[in-house]
């Protein structure tokens, strides 16, 4: 059987992973790839902490629909500024868009 | 070792690998396939769990709609194929680190913890994983109220899209 921490490391790794990107990325939509990948990390934990835990107590999994909702909310809003954007200034590179920097 | 725990090993370095090529890329189209490649994984990783549910939300929610909404934005915002400058900005040696560690910390912090090798409990017989998780996202006594919120918050986010990626002129 598998134990509880192999799961708790993969995703340990993976939002380190999406860390990375949303640091490292200078377009916008790959630093909205990054997030989605920590969205994911979560989400095994959720799940993983619902299957060893107590099993009948479904907060973990409901808790993971709620994440997909919102990761969903957010990829549409995002995707939707960052074409606004485009639009605007001909760029999606992060560090362009300084408009609300001094 | 157990023909489970090579399914869960080849799946999980595999997820972390197409991971690593999500956020490696130069190609914003590559990374989004990468990235359908990584949800896929994670997918599997619900089933190795027994929760087959969500690993079908996994693919129809994630890669059936996210995933290609990322490849139409990434095809909407780019002057020409191939990409110009640095994939990365100036700082990605100091993300690199801070990334690094964060699951180092984190990895540190979860073995101090008394249950980090806890073994799962077998699943009673007769155990309906979606009867109850339909039962806990409609009952009043379990959690129907974050569900209906959760619907507002799509409207909203429907209603905030379409405004934002309206062409005014």
């Amino acid at each position: 059987m598998i134990p509880l921490s192999w799961y708790l490391i993969l995703a340990a790794g993976l939002f380190s992973i999406g860390l990375f990107g949303v640091l490292a990325r200078r377009n916008a939509v790959a630093i909205l790839l990054g997030v989605e990948l920590m969205l994911n990390a979560v989400n095994i934990n959720l799940v993983a902490f619902w299957r060893y835990g107590d099993i009948s107590m479904m907060a973990g999994q409901v808790f993971a629909i709620i994440v997909f909702a919102v990761a969903a909310a957010e990829v549409a809003v995002g995707l939707a500024l960052v074409i606004s954007v485009y639009r605007r200034r001909s760029t999606v590179v992060a560090e362009d868009l300084d408009l609300l920097k001094w | 070792m157990t023909g489970e725990q090579v399914i869960f090993l080849i799946v999980g370095a595999v997820t972390l690998i197409a991971g690593l090529m999500v956020v490696t890329v130069r190609n914003l189209v590559h990374a989004a396939l990468w990235l359908v490649a990584t949800l896929f994984g994670v997918a599997i990783v619900y089933t190795l769990l027994n929760a087959g549910f969500l690993a079908v939300v996994q693919v129809v929610v994630y890669i059936g709609a996210i995933a290609i909404l990322f490849i139409f934005a990434v095809m909407l915002t780019r002057r020409q194929a191939a990409e110009t400058g640095a994939s990365v900005n100036p700082n990605w040696l100091v993300g690199a680190v801070m990334s690094v560690l964060t699951f180092a910390g984190l990895v540190y912090l979860l073995q101090t913890w008394s249950g980090f090798s806890k073994q799962a409990a077998a699943i009673p017989s007769g155990f309906d994983a979606i009867n109850q998780l339909g039962n806990a996202l409609t009952s009043p006594t379990g959690y129907v109220l974050p569900f209906e919120v959760a619907s507002v918050l799509l409207l909203a986010a429907l209603v905030g899209a379409v405004y934002l990626a309206f062409n005014k002129k």
